[in-house]
């Protein structure tokens, strides 16, 4: 099981969470060009060890979040709000 | 004087000398510094695409080079079920020639496969999925593929041990068969193809980790390894797992995330299922193995994983959906379970194909379906390199089909790696 730490409800099993796929990707503009598009629907980085990601607190506060999660270890460094990672408030 | 060849005959002879002449299957050459083309990836597609290289293309100056050990990745991971139950266009026809390739594939290397056509039964617990599988059993048939609806009882009498009970929490309502489809032994899988292979010129390098590729201008002719450097006309990737890492080698982002899958085997029993059953609640897959050991699977863990092991809450769910199809599996002790890293592409379906970049091939992106497409693959991964164009049976397995909207989402399941 992995415990992420939600900034609201505290440590939780990841069960309770939804996988909301790479956080390194950043949605266009309307006007960007269609390969940025497809890059943006796409395309992965898919690293192996430190990756950013999404998890949604879907059975608890229902928050975005942000984890900082290494791929090989399962190793969590840290949980922040998605709404405050992307600058926010 | 040394046997080369498996026949009775041959076990005779070696019999009678305690079988100290037969040959190795598989010389273990050092590389030498340039090949026509070059192979990354000792499992069973990197094999494969050697094999036909040199049997259907006549191209013998090939090497496959392997990080660890022949067919140490999915290629022994997986729970070896074939088959070719697909409906949309590309994959069907792909598939179908795989399972044709299958049904001879023992004979073809000299090596048996194990290849046991037993069927594949696909489980449906509503009306909706006796529809859904009518509709599918009716394109596979369009396509040639061998399809059967069977309702509730000519799957009792198919798998008695099912639950059939007034309790069931998914009553069985009937299924879909494929009585070609059935399983095979992964290893051999690996080591038929190396052999065959290395019988024909193919230079098979294990302990070999690529770690870079060479490059003249734009293009890439060869690859550095912890060997030494190796030059090649071309150069093929056959690594599903972790495309992803050797691509990111070479400058390219592919529409691929690697996610971990998990498989289980149970202490053996006496014969008891003999096909594959697949659940249509959950998903979950299940099959009997020659040793007696029930062999099954079912979801990925869901998050971005290269760890090649699992996690717990999705065993469970396995166990669950094992007994909510066979009730009486309660006193089943596991014996093993493991995980696979695999390449889960954006719409489920494989990438073999020329790269963006000169000199280099993609074989990859098989998500749950590597195993079963290994013969096909190879071959067509063959003609790919050989013609530096695609075969029919792989012409839709692009990468550019991402940004051109011709997905082949068998699913329906979108951009959502994990879905599929």
């Amino acid at each position: 099981m992995l415990i992420i730490r939600c900034p609201w409800c505290g440590e939780r099993d990841h069960t309770e969470f939804t996988y909301g796929g790479a956080a390194s990707v950043a949605r266009p503009t309307p006007a960007a060009t269609d390969q940025e598009w497809v890059d943006y629907v796409y395309m992965r980085d898919n690293s192996r060890g430190s990756h950013e990601e999404y998890w949604h607190h879907v059975q608890g506060c229902r928050q975005w979040l942000r984890v900082h999660r290494d791929t090989m270890t399962h190793e969590i460094a840290s949980v922040m709000p998605a709404a405050m990672a992307a600058g926010e408030r | 004087m040394t046997i080369n060849k498996y026949s009775f005959l041959n076990l005779v002879r070696g019999s009678l000398n305690g079988h100290r002449t037969w040959s190795r299957a598989w010389r273990d050459p050092q590389p030498k510094k340039s090949y026509d083309v070059v192979i990354i990836g000792g499992g069973g597609h990197g094999l494969a695409t050697a094999y036909y290289l040199a049997r259907n293309h006549g191209i013998r100056n090939v090497a496959v080079i392997e990080k660890g050990w022949l067919g140490g990745g999915n290629t022994g991971r997986n729970t070896t079920i074939v088959r070719s139950n697909y409906m949309m266009p590309g994959n069907a026809q792909f598939y179908e020639w795989s399972l044709k390739l299958w049904e001879g594939l023992s004979t073809e290397l000299n090596f048996n496969v194990m290849f046991s056509a037993r069927g594949v039964l696909n489980l449906a617990h509503s009306d909706a999925q006796m529809d859904q599988d009518a509709r599918r059993g009716n394109s596979m048939r369009l396509n040639g593929i061998d399809a059967e609806l069977l309702d509730r009882e000519q799957v009792r009498q198919m798998v008695p041990e099912l639950d059939f009970s007034a309790n069931a929490r998914f009553p069985i309502y009937g299924g879909l068969l494929q009585p070609r489809g059935g399983t095979a032994r992964h290893d051999a899988l690996a080591w038929g193809f190396a052999r065959g292979a290395d019988r024909l010129g193919v230079d098979i390098i294990q302990n070999c980790e690529v770690v870079g590729f060479l490059r003249e201008g734009a293009r890439i002719v060869g690859v550095e390894t912890s060997k030494g450097a190796i030059r090649a006309g071309s150069v093929g990737m056959a690594v599903a797992g972790h495309t992803g890492q050797l691509a990111a080698l070479a400058g390219l982002r592919l529409p691929i995330e690697t996610h971990v899958l998990q498989a289980f085997v149970s202490e053996p029993l006496k014969p008891l299922i003999d096909t594959v059953v697949t659940f249509g609640a959950e998903h979950f897959y299940i099959s009997q193995s020659d040793k007696g050991g029930l062999v099954f699977g079912g979801d990925l863990d869901g998050y971005n994983s290269y760890a090649q092991r699992g996690n717990l809450p999705v065993a469970e769910h396995a166990m669950g959906a094992a007994l909510a199809m066979f009730p009486m599996l309660g006193q089943l002790r596991l014996l093993r379970n493991w995980g696979g890293a695999v390449d889960m592409t954006m719409d489920g379906s494989p990438i073999i194909a020329k790269s963006p970049i000169d000199g280099l091939y993609i074989n990859g992106g098989w998500n749950y379906g590597g195993f079963k497409a290994t013969p096909a693959s190879g071959w067509v991964c063959a003609h790919t390199i050989a013609h530096g164009a695609p075969h029919p049976l792989n012409e839709k397995f692009t990468l550019e089909r991402f940004e051109r909207g011709n997905l082949i989402d068998e699913k329906g399941a979108g951009p959502v790696p994990n879905a599929h």
